[in-house]
């Protein structure tokens, strides 16, 4: 049987993961680049046999996702995926539960979903499309557009401040917390790739661009020109540098990220912050998210922080495993006659 | 030795326990509860808790009652105003006395009437010495001294000692209705095992109480309730939440599906969630999730993967759930959604009955949203709906709304425990094979196939947008959500069919049928039966089925010359039936936050026949 599964698992290829449903996001959303990766990478990250895989949504143009996997699917209520996924999930500890959510589903009317999924540590895959902006609504600005943006329901400019997503994850103490964007296709695979490995609430962020109501919102960090210079890209155990050439890197000062020039001489790798995500201490994944708020700070992409703890849904089997154990096998006759009883002849 | 007593025979009897949330009523009520059981009597039992959890003490909003009716005959309240009231300080006093009988026994702690509880109940004057009391038939017991003596020598602190007077007031109800005391004695061993000097305490302040209505003078007369003729069998006393959360359980059993409950707390629906965090051993798995949408979302992704889900609640929280109905409506997943209903609206009166949620239940959706109502009558009948729904959602694969509500959840009456056998067995097909898969392609009952995640070959995907007739996939065609629209319409109006007919109690045509819906059964059941002991013609009929209504409901209705529709709302049963069957309905209403009296719908029936007691 177990050896069955591997095989059927092994012989699997992205097109097997593609439904028939005709693809019907605009030309050129970063949604497509998204879905393609998950695709490419799922024969590869999938241990499980294709059937015990799920996709669960809320509302939004991201929330299409499931429609267009050859996995189980449920499209749900807009803000309700990771909820609905905890239920999936708890009903069946061993399928393996993804959501596709959006910057409004998942930190608006979500928000709270969220960070109890996150607190629980039950064992889902978080997928953010950050677009930044509402698409489905057709361009309202959304908690992650930045202050003053100026949109259909902004038009003198936002007056809120933005959440800061992996900053949310990491204090609602999220297990993984990583970041991509979605035309660094080989990064983004990377990425799911080590989503796919956690146990635990994993939690990625995917800048997604919106080709229609906020084009170019992560330009910088895409185009040939200013990307090396905008980018950090964290890797385990490895001191950060980003800028051509690596001719920059970043100094932790205390809790303070200086960006410094490696090329004058005064510093050299050696001063640099090297980059661990298995810190058990979410406060360097907490400066890192801060990053993107500071100015002349490049936009760190990668795994911010990963940490090991036992699930929700493991600990809901192992405590019905346990009082099973302690006080046999539930038995309805035995719950019934119990308590205080008395007999009528 | 004191003299022998008068010993006179009573065939009902309604007492009320009323005294300060630190007193220890609820615990008195359900002792005296279950010694009435243990004697034959059938009963029935309200308790009336104060909303502040720690009310200061001697105020009148902190006090707690607990009202109890026994019988030699069958009874189906827990009775309207009491004969007895044991009133364990003034505040007690002052918030029960005006439903106390005319020449009703009071028996009151006259050590807490102190000048510093009469000032926080509000009396000018000690109400036991200025003439308010006439016309009861008074026993001044100083429960608090006798208590403290009795208990002389004993190693507790004086506030442990004050804490035993409530076993000496229940020894002296024993005496005083010739109750056994044994009893109680080992449920306070039992219950203070690992403290002997409490078990000590409260067995003497029992014996203690009883005793002193032997020897002392005051007390002439005792009275005796004969057992009733009930059925054969073991019993138990059973509130309407432990009655619900017995019921899914049974529902998980009968079917072969592990029970998922999402739910967030909230009264007087939490004893649920409560009594089924405790059956782990069954497999069950209770979800205290972050509010009520995700306690039903939760268990709606339960549902999607496999599990008989239910999420409880009361009317705030379903107002919350309403969206996630209509997903559950929309990708046709069986789920059970209790509403204990409650004073509203609003946070209204957490702790109080209602029956206002009815409309809410049946039609408080966005969109053409038809999901099956199904309504509890009494504490028992709550163990036998949760089957039902249970039953009614896995075979037509749909969302259905029990409603049961604060006064049968927190009632108790004695229960002939059914062997599990005798229970009825739920039959779960979950779709394995691919031939002729299509997720919304319909068997003989317009069900859809419940294929869950995990069986192979059968991945597909559902979803809150209209689904494409048969094969499931999004569709925005006019004539297709037409027919979807309609589907779904009838596919739960055909469950009249599989569902009992409406019977009528009495003569099946007539002047007058008494209508009601839930847990005003007892109250209008003690009504009719009144009302014919007048003499007067009148038939009943009581609805737990509200979507779909029972076939023959109209035919029914029509053989009446007066409906009368009792509800403790504005008329919301009365507005469906109205739509659905265009005929008159008499209504009445009476939103108190509190049972029907049966006296006034007893009233209401001779008003509804002019006055001539239909005779
Ligand atoms: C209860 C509810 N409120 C509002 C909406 C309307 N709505 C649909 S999607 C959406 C926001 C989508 O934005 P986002 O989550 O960022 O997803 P995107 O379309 O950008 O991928 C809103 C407000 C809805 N469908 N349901
Ligand atoms: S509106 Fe924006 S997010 Fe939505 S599909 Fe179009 S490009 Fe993509
Ligand atoms: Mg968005």
């Amino acid at each position: 049987m177990e050896n069955n599964v591997e095989v059927k698992t092994a012989k699997l290829t992205a097109k097997d993961f593609a439904s028939d449903q005709e693809v019907r996001w605009c030309p050129g959303c970063g949604d497509y680049s998204i879905l393609a990766q998950v695709q490419r990478t799922f024969p590869e990250i999938i241990d499980v046999p294709k059937e015990d895989v799920v996709w669960i949504s809320g509302i939004g143009c991201s929330s299409r996702f499931p429609y267009y996997m050859d996995t189980y699917g449920f499209h749900g209520i807009h803000g309700r995926a990771p909820i609905l996924a905890t239920g999936v999930k708890l009903a069946n500890p061993k399928l393996s539960v993804w959501v596709a959510t959006g910057d409004g589903d998942l930190l608006s009317i979500g928000g709270n979903h969220f960070i109890h999924a996150c607190r629980k540590n039950i064992d889902l895959k978080l997928l953010l499309f950050n677009n930044k902006i509402y698409g489905l609504t057709k361009g309202q600005y959304s908690p992650t557009s930045e202050k003053g943006k100026v949109t259909k329901t902004s038009p003198f400019g936002s007056v809120d401040y933005p959440f800061n997503p992996t900053m949310l994850a990491t204090g609602s103490e999220a297990t993984f917390v990583a970041r991509s964007i979605d035309r660094h296709t080989k990064h983004l695979q990377d990425m799911i790739k080590r989503v796919g490995q956690h146990k635990g609430t994993a939690f990625l962020e995917i800048y997604q661009n919106c080709n229609i109501f906020n084009d170019g919102a992560f330009a910088s960090l895409t185009e040939k020109e200013t990307k090396d210079e905008s980018v950090l890209i964290l890797e385990q155990g490895k001191p950060m540098v980003f800028g051509k050439d690596g001719c920059k890197g970043i100094k932790l000062d205390g809790f303070t990220p200086r960006v410094v020039d490696l090329t004058s001489g005064q510093y050299s790798v050696n001063d640099l912050w090297i980059h661990d995500e298995f810190e058990e201490s979410p406060v360097r994944s907490a400066i890192l998210s801060t990053f993107t708020e500071t100015p002349g700070l490049p936009t760190p992409i990668g795994v911010f922080r990963q940490v090991f703890k036992p699930t929700y849904d493991q600990g809901l089997v192992a405590q019905i495993e346990d009082v099973k154990a302690k006080k046999g096998l539930g038995d309805l006759e035995k719950v019934l006659f119990g308590g205080n009883t008395w007999e009528v002849n | 030795m004191a003299k022998e007593k008068d010993v006179q025979q009573l065939s009902e009897v309604t007492v009320r326990f009323a005294g300060d949330s630190g007193d220890g009523m609820q615990l008195t009520g359900s002792q005296f509860s279950d010694t009435t059981a243990f004697v034959g009597n059938d009963l029935n039992t309200l308790p009336d808790y104060p909303a502040e959890i720690r009310a200061p003490a001697g105020t009148i909003y902190g006090v707690s009652g607990f009202q109890l009716h026994f019988s030699s005959e069958d009874i189906h309240t827990p009775g309207d105003q009491p004969d007895v009231l044991v009133a364990m300080n003034p505040a007690a006093l002052k918030k029960n006395l005006s439903e106390l009988k005319k020449n009703g026994i009071l028996i009151v702690n006259k050590d807490a009437f102190d000048v510093k509880n009469l000032k926080l109940a509000n009396y000018a004057t000690n109400p036991l010495e200025d003439g308010t009391l006439e016309g009861y038939t008074i026993f001044s017991v100083p429960i608090s001294s006798l208590t403290e003596n009795a208990l002389e020598g004993t190693s507790l602190s004086v506030k442990e000692v004050a804490r035993c007077k409530n076993f000496f007031a229940l020894g002296l109800m024993y005496w005083l209705y010739n109750r056994p005391i044994e009893n109680t004695v080992e449920w306070i061993e039992d219950k203070f095992k690992k403290k002997p000097e409490f078990v000590d305490a409260n067995t003497k302040a029992l014996h203690a109480g009883y005793n002193f209505g032997d020897v002392t003078e005051a007390f002439t007369t005792r009275y005796s309730v004969e057992p009733a003729k009930l059925q054969k069998g073991t019993y138990r006393n059973i509130s309407g939440n432990e009655a619900t959360a017995f019921g899914f359980l049974a529902a998980s059993v009968r079917s072969g599906l592990p029970l998922y409950l999402g739910s967030y707390p909230i009264t007087p629906a939490t004893e649920i969630l409560q009594y089924l965090s405790n059956f782990k051993n069954f497999g069950v798995k209770t979800f205290q999730a972050e509010d009520e949408i995700a306690g039903v979302v939760s268990a709606i992704g339960a549902a999607f993967a496999g599990n008989l889900a239910i999420t409880t609640t009361s009317g705030p929280g379903l107002a919350l759930k309403t969206e996630a109905i209509g997903l559950a409506v929309m990708t046709e997943l069986p789920l059970v959604i209790i509403n204990v209903q409650r004073g509203g609206p609003s946070t209204g009166l957490p702790t109080k009955t209602e029956q206002a949620d009815l409309l809410q239940a049946v039609q408080g959706r966005n969109g053409e949203s038809p999901v099956v109502v199904l309504a509890a009558k009494t504490p028992i009948d709550c163990f036998y709906m949760a089957i039902e729904a249970s039953r009614i959602a896995i075979k037509y694969m749909t969302p259905v709304i029990l409603l049961t509500d604060g006064y049968i959840a927190n009632g108790t009456e004695p229960w002939r425990i059914p062997s599990v056998d005798s229970l009825p067995k739920i039959d779960v097909k979950f779709r394995k094979e691919k031939e002729g898969f299509y997720p919304y392609l319909r068997d003989e009952n317009l069900a859809r196939p419940w294929a869950i995640p995990g069986t192979p070959d059968l991945e597909h995907r559902i979803g809150g947008l209209e689904k494409a007739d048969i094969y499931g996939t999004v569709n925005y065609e006019p004539d297709n959500h037409h027919k979807m629209i309609n589907l779904r319409a009838q596919k739960i109006k055909n469950i009249e069919n599989d569902i009992p007919l409406l019977e009528v109690d009495g003569e099946q045509k007539g002047d007058l049928l008494v209508l009601g819906w839930g847990g005003t059964y007892g109250a209008i059941k003690e009504a009719v039966l009144k009302a014919r002991g007048l003499g007067i013609k009148v038939s009943q009929a009581h609805l737990q089925y509200v979507n779909p209504f029972p076939k023959n409901t109209g035919e029914v209705l029509k053989n009446f010359k007066h409906v009368l529709v009792p509800e403790i709302n504005l008329g919301q049963l009365a507005k469906l039936l109205r739509s659905e069957y265009l005929i008159d309905i008499k209504q009445f209403n009476v939103v108190r936050g509190l049972p029907f009296r049966v006296s006034d719908i007893l009233e209401k029936i001779q008003e509804t026949l002019g006055g001539k007691n239909g005779k």
